[in-house]
């Protein structure tokens, strides 16, 4: 296999590292504040991705329709918060699990109603649509817009956490709850606004795969399981190790999937290597969660002290 | 030999210094009662006793055996029982089913999947006995949740009996008490005298110099004084250090 | 109190007898009303509560949150699937080859899960049971991830599994039996163990009890009773899938035990009847509701199942049965 090609299939794993660290930032924020565990994230994605698709068939701009489903997602995810979700917080994470395992079903069937079942599909915007040249490989415009533009988000956040005063509430807030609260901060307010811009960011993720995905309901379940393998594994509540995590995860998935069959078609018998490579490839990002859990029960950067 | 020996015992929490380099022993038999104001270190030395914190540095021989690295269960099994500040009793069961699981705690195996607790002689007797010395005896089938807290109290006591201990390590158990539940717990604690070493952790000043064969001091993690509950009386720097003269007084 | 129990029946007791006697008479009403496609329908359900009734070992009376039981479910109904492909078609041997797979596989996975808690715990069982689904998948040999049929039902000598009326009375004793074992089992010294960690497993240490040991015993016995489900699926379906390892399967687990009520001997039985009758309700919903509702309802039966789960989270913490259990006074 040529340099070339490994070097694409690095960048696609980059790719999809940026989308899942896009995803993980807001959840793990609220599940290390509020404690909450959220399985609709992955909905919020799916929300996002129709909508823009939706507008983009209607306005035909790319960027007016990402840009109001960015804000549609965010309108969901406060109107989410504030009436249902904030009802759970304290209670058992078996009932926050339950609760939002069943608003799975119910937006699943909701975009099923409006959108119908069949994938819907989303055109990659004009100005996107050939290829950049980097270090003498070429490779898709848009999947390059990806990376730069969740890296641009990434580095904002990394901004608006470590440099402002709102910032400084959350990084507490992860990190002891009852301390900001004798603080005075309204921390229920703090979660609110991170509940909130999380459901944006994942909202920004659904529309920056929408032209690369088939959009269609229940695809924010596959990505779900892997934003929460990278939140576990990088340390629940902490930025730095989502940011870690998703990278890993995403290159590591990416990787195995294009490589490890031939690898293992070389090594063993092709008539088990056909069945066994893309298994094994899957298992991969659970063998690393596994181990990195069975050495670090509290991830790889814990943000709590205790 | 001494029933405990702590030796040089330190525990840091970052820069601040918990306990500052305490010795102390009990003998057999021997009510220890530690004093000392808030803050002083008490709950961290049982915490560090009981096995729930490692110390930064020194040791813990209980009977001669050091067992200053070993879990919670282990310790808890050789006879090192301890009562909680916070009652932390098993509100669910009744006052019989928590006597019951810390008398199966040292009683042989827990992997039995079929004969009902509820007909084993084996835990139902010795419960019994033990409820029946603290006076529960008439709520045994009782759920706690249903209990006073003076009750619980007495149920956290009944159950450190019922691990068959070695030595009792008493969180204030008086805490929270009205002053009627205070005067029962005396009762109890000094029939328990002498037949337990028991380390005790207590506010009530009354209680300790009562009980106490001896007393020990804590100001910021170190002892200041250690004797007999008349000579601590007398002590001038644990009077200048911590005691109120009507605290003596009462 | 166990005098007690003997003397007063009630209520929550009495919804418990006449639900088992409802099962056990159930293929005869369905013969008789000549309808005996409910002997299948019911068999299902008796499975599902096998199942759920395991997970509510771990998660009911351990305080284990696990979203990865459906892996068990799995190694039962793959044995089965994978045995009678390779031409063995004793059912008793079926059942020795899944358990001895279930504790194969369910002590070291365990043992891993167990160093975390909370949150870790529930997304590392999810963690193991989907690379055992990616797994499955990969069987291309199996089937993939179509899955494939069984040739036969197990041969479970003298009984005849192949009649669907001898398959549900075969079901009905394996509930029975569960039942009957964890009735035993919370109420043994064991019991008491799992049951004082699910409501302060510090405490539990300061008594001198070595929590961890009996955690594992108990995760791998949910296990083994889930995988008891998988050889009954597999066998009644006569189909192995990997959507039964699927993690949505895990989740209606812990709905139907929650459903039921969690940490109560019958709750995942009430729970898992409940749940895939409505399923089954609401997928052919036919009452005549204005503005085409029951339309509506009948071709989107899954968001009402979610809708249900929401308000059963929000409002019946302690589920159908719990809920009576807690007004009788709260006796397990």
């Amino acid at each position: 296999m040529s340099m070339s090609l490994i070097a694409a299939q690095l960048l696609n794993g980059l790719q999809l590292g940026i989308l899942l660290f896009l995803m993980s930032a807001g959840l793990t924020l609220v599940m290390g504040i509020m404690n909450f565990a959220n399985l609709a994230h992955g909905s919020l994605y799916m929300i996002g991705a129709y909508i823009a698709a939706a507008l983009h068939a209607m306005t035909g701009s790319f960027v007016v329709s990402a840009i109001l489903a960015v804000a549609g997602t965010l309108v969901v995810g406060y109107l989410l918060e504030r009436l249902l979700l904030s009802r759970l917080y304290g209670v058992e994470d078996l009932y926050q699990v339950l609760a939002t395992f069943g608003l799975i079903l119910v937006f699943n069937q909701t975009v099923k109603i409006i959108w119908g079942q069949a994938p819907v599909f989303m055109s990659t915007p004009e100005f996107l649509s050939g290829t950049v040249t980097l270090f003498g490989l070429s490779y898709p415009s848009y999947r390059f817009a990806i990376i730069v533009a969740g890296l641009l988000v990434g580095l904002g956040l990394y901004l608006a956490i470590n440099r402002t005063r709102v910032g400084m509430w959350i990084r507490a807030g992860a990190s002891d709850r009852e301390m900001i609260a004798a603080l005075g901060v309204n921390i229920r307010l703090v979660n609110t606004l991170v509940f909130a811009i999380g459901a944006a960011l994942a909202g920004f993720a659904g529309v920056m795969a929408g032209p690369i995905l088939s959009i269609q309901p229940g695809m924010g379940e596959p990505i779900l399981v892997l934003v929460l393998v990278v939140i576990v594994t990088g340390g629940i509540g902490s930025i730095r190790g989502a940011f870690y995590g998703a990278l890993v995860v995403g290159i590591v998935d990416t990787i195995g999937r294009a490589f490890l069959p031939a690898i293992m078609r070389a090594l063993l018998d092709p008539e088990i290597a056909r069945g066994a490579g893309p298994a094994v490839a899957s298992i991969l990002i659970y063998v690393f969660m596994a181990t990195v859990l069975a050495l670090k029960p509290n991830g790889l950067f814990p943000a709590k002290y205790r | 030999m001494s029933l405990l020996e702590v030796k040089g015992l330190v525990k840091r929490f970052g820069g601040l210094l918990a306990t500052d380099n305490l010795d102390l022993t009990i003998k057999p038999g021997e009510l220890h009662a530690i004093i000392g104001p808030n803050g002083a270190g008490k709950t961290t030395l049982i915490s560090q006793l009981s096995g729930t914190l490692r110390p930064t540095e020194g040791s813990i021989l209980l009977e001669g055996r050091d067992i200053t690295r070993w879990p919670v269960h282990r310790r808890a099994a050789l006879g090192l029982a301890r009562s909680y500040q916070i009652t932390s009793v098993f509100t669910e069961f009744t006052v019989i089913e928590n006597v019951m699981l810390a008398v199966q705690a040292r009683s042989g195996s827990s992997f039995s999947f079929w004969t009902n607790v509820h007909s084993d002689a084996a835990l139902v007797e010795p419960a019994r006995d033990i409820l029946r010395q603290v006076g529960l005896l008439d709520v045994a089938d009782v759920p706690v949740a249903r209990i006073a807290h003076g009750g619980r109290r007495q149920l956290e006591i009944a159950m450190s009996l019922a691990m068959a201990p070695r030595l009792l390590l008493l969180d204030e158990p008086m805490a929270g008490m009205s002053h009627s539940e205070s005067k029962e717990m005396v009762t109890l604690l000094r029939r328990l005298k002498g037949q337990y070493g028991i380390l005790l952790v207590e506010h009530d000043m009354s209680a300790v110099f009562a009980l106490a064969d001896r007393i020990t001091v804590l100001v910021y993690g170190k002892p200041i004084a250690c004797g007999r509950p008349e000579e601590i009386r007398k002590d001038k720097a644990v009077r200048a250090a911590y005691l109120g003269e009507e605290e003596i007084a009462a | 109190m166990n005098t007690n129990m003997l003397s007063r029946m009630r209520l929550s007791n009495c919804v418990a007898l006449v639900l088992i006697a409802a099962f056990a008479v159930a293929p005869l009403v369905a013969h008789g009303i000549g309808q005996p496609f409910y002997i299948v329908l019911i068999s299902r359900i008796m499975i599902f509560a096998i199942a759920a009734i395991g997970v509510n070992l771990a998660l009911g009376y351990v305080g284990m949150v696990s979203l990865g039981h459906a892996l068990y479910i799995g190694i039962g109904a793959y044995a089965v699937a994978i045995s009678l492909h390779s031409g063995l078609a004793n059912g008793w041997a079926h059942l020795l080859i899944a358990l001895a797979a279930g504790g194969v596989i369910a002590v070291p996975i365990g043992l891993v899960c167990l160093r975390t808690s909370g949150f870790g715990f529930v997304m590392i069982t999810l963690a193991f049971s989907q690379m055992f689904f990616y797994l499955a998948v990969g069987l291309r040999q199996y089937g993939g991830d179509e899955g494939m049929p069984l040739p036969s039902r197990s041969a479970f000598f003298p009984l005849d599994a192949a009649n669907a009326t001898t398959f549900y009375y075969m079901a009905f004793f394996v509930l029975m039996l569960v039942l009957l074992l964890l009735h035993r089992l919370i109420h043994a010294r064991f019991g008491m163990v799992i049951r004082g960690c699910k409501l302060n497993e510090a405490r539990m240490r300061a008594l001198g009890f070595s929590t961890l040991r009996h955690k594992l015993v108990a995760y791998v016995i949910s296990a083994e009773i889930c995988v008891l489900a998988g050889v009954l699926l597999a066998n009644l379906t006569r189909f192995a899938t990997p959507s039964y390892l699927e993690w949505i399967m895990s989740g209606d687990l812990v709905v139907m035990t929650v459903l039921g009520g969690a940490g109560t001997l019958i709750g995942p039985l009430v729970g898992a009847t409940v749940w895939v009758v409505l399923e089954e309700l609401l997928a052919s919903f036919y009452i005549d509701l204005p503005w085409n509702l029951s339309e509506f309802i009948r071709s989107n039966w899954t968001a009402v199942l979610g809708i249900v789960i929401i308000v059963v989270t929000l409002t019946l913490k302690k589920g159908l049965y719990g809920f009576l259990v807690a007004r009788d006074g709260g006796v397990r």
